[in-house]
């Protein structure tokens, strides 16, 4: 805990571990978001029945999708659960800094979407056969980084469509434009990973230019969004 | 202004008159595709129209966040200036690829920070926000030609509709995802608050396009190569054809963004009447 507030400062640190001990209790948003990136693996190998060397062509793009769309299931709650009871009222006029707040929710969402990941892979792997025919480990840095482009524009995101009507078919609809060069980056390098015909060092790349620039936009503009009234 | 509108619609209808006539007869018909290549005086007007727009609203909606606050703004400024100048500099000094002039990229500089000022000389803090709303439907309804005329010149020439993959047709399409998604928001969001979400959704967009441009450039490119500039040659007439329908977009595009930006002001003054006579009348209600 204090190595965690040292890193973070004492609010992010705070709010994180709240996060992260409701959670713990409830295990809502990972229950779900589980439950429903299993269901999305069982449709897609049912709707596409592939054998192993067109898996490995189509499962990262099915990976990757399966795993934004459950991420839907996380981000929505991230902001829902301080409205009620006036906690993000009585944030909003507090004089804690706002991006401390957002570092924490989107690590908070880091880390639930990455449990997800890891309790996710060893089913997809066996129900599609994969294999690495390209060097594995670079599998862990896409995912963190692709984790991480999904997540922090999903904070963000999520705060803007809690000031919509209809909040939860909202941030679908702006997350999923914003992130189409994340996603197409998390794909490729997956599949260039798994069929190891290309190398995928320029995706990786590209998903850093993407994590860089989206979080330096996010922690400049979050505070505008958390006050705008 | 009101007394110029009219006059400024008859130029318009005039020009895209004039422009529809030289598109369809005046300019030379193409050698290899024929008549289908006609479109091309729509498709590529349209497009540079809803960019324009779409660059625009970029303007307005980081101008509607900094201009609240003497200081952001100020900065800002600087900032623009420095970027404007920063790039007419590297576009001497920096070697750049095969095709693209030096002195194209040094205008595009100079023309952005002589678009920030306008904007800022032309609009109040308070209405710029209602130029980026008019800006981004408007660009939306231009993107969509573009994805129209499109695919309908792409079946005969290329034999296919859509080139999956391709740069240009992709980042168009993402770009215009990205402001359907923007208008959307807009539309739902309870009112006090849309002008600064969407300025930030607006910000998002800007920053995604170039990412996204660059992430679907690795991919092979089918759409044709620029023919304006030094990479193509194009019929010196086509050319002037081209121009001419290019400008007359343009008027029919400020002409209507003119007309959506009096109607989205005399809203909100409506608005603001309307809750400020509410505010006048409850106590009286109340006794």
């Amino acid at each position: 805990m204090s190595l965690l507030s040292g890193l973070l400062g004492n609010i992010a640190a705070a709010t994180l571990s709240k996060d992260v001990r409701l959670e713990w209790r409830s295990k809502d948003a990972i229950n779900s978001m589980l439950f429903f990136a299993l269901l999305v693996v069982v449709i897609f190998s049912f709707s596409f029945d592939p054998n192993a060397e067109e898996s490995r062509r189509i499962a990262g793009g099915l990976i990757w999708v399966g795993f934004l769309f459950a991420a839907v299931v996380a981000l929505n709650q991230t902001w829902a659960r301080e409205l009620r009871n006036q906690v993000l009222d009585a944030y909003r006029v507090s004089p804690a800094p706002a991006n401390s707040l957002f570092l924490a929710k989107a690590l908070g969402n880091f880390i639930f979407v990455c449990v997800l990941e890891a309790l996710m892979a060893p089913l997809f792997i066996l129900f599609y056969n994969l294999r690495a025919l390209g060097p594995g480990w670079q599998l862990i840095p896409i995912a963190l980084l692709g984790t991480w482009a999904i997540v922090v524009n999903g904070t963000f995101f999520a705060a803007l469509s809690i000031r919509t009507r209809s909040r939860e078919i909202m941030l679908p609809l702006l997350l999923f434009p914003i992130s189409i060069p994340a996603l197409l980056a998390m794909v490729e390098a997956t599949t260039d990973v798994l069929s190891g015909e290309y190398s995928a060092r320029f995706w990786i790349a590209l998903l850093m230019a993407y994590d860089v620039v989206f979080t330096i936009a996010s922690l400049f503009l979050f505070e505008t969004v958390l006050h705008a009234e | 202004m009101k007394r110029l509108f009219p006059i400024f619609a008859f130029i318009t209808a005039a020009l895209l008159s004039f422009a529809l006539y030289e598109a369809l007869i005046g300019a030379p018909t193409e050698q290899t595709m024929g008549d289908v290549q006609r479109i091309f005086y729509y498709h590529v007007s349209s497009a540079w129209t809803a960019f324009i727009l779409f660059f625009i609203n970029f303007v307005a909606s980081i101008q509607y966040l900094v201009r609240k606050n003497d200081s952001s703004d100020r900065i800002t400024n600087w900032i623009v200036i420095a970027l404007g100048v920063i790039t007419c500099i590297a576009a001497y000094v920096v070697h750049l690829p095969q095709g693209i002039e030096k002195s194209s990229i040094a205008s595009t500089g100079i023309s952005v920070i002589a678009l920030y000022f306008l904007v800022r000389k032309l609009f109040s803090p308070d209405n710029v926000d209602a130029l980026a709303v008019t800006t981004a439907e408007v660009g939306v309804v231009f993107c969509t030609v573009v994805l129209i005329t499109g695919p309908l010149w792409a079946r005969p020439v290329w034999g296919i509709w859509w080139a999956v993959g391709d740069v240009r047709l992709t980042s168009t399409l993402v770009l215009w995802l990205i402001y359907v998604s923007y208008l959307l928001l807009r539309k739902f969001s309870n009112s006090g608050q849309t002008p600064k979400i969407a300025a930030a959704l607006a910000i998002f967009g800007a920053l995604d396009v170039p990412l996204v441009y660059f992430s679907i450039w690795f991919f092979r490119t089918q759409h044709p190569q620029p023919v304006i500039g030094d990479g193509g040659e194009i019929d010196p007439r086509m050319l002037h054809v081209l121009l001419l329908n290019w400008l007359a977009f343009s008027c029919f595009a400020v002409m209507i963004c003119w007309a959506r930006y009096r109607l989205e002001i005399l809203k909100r003054e409506v608005e603001e009447t309307l809750a400020l006579e509410s505010l006048l009348e409850e106590p009286r209600s109340i006794r």
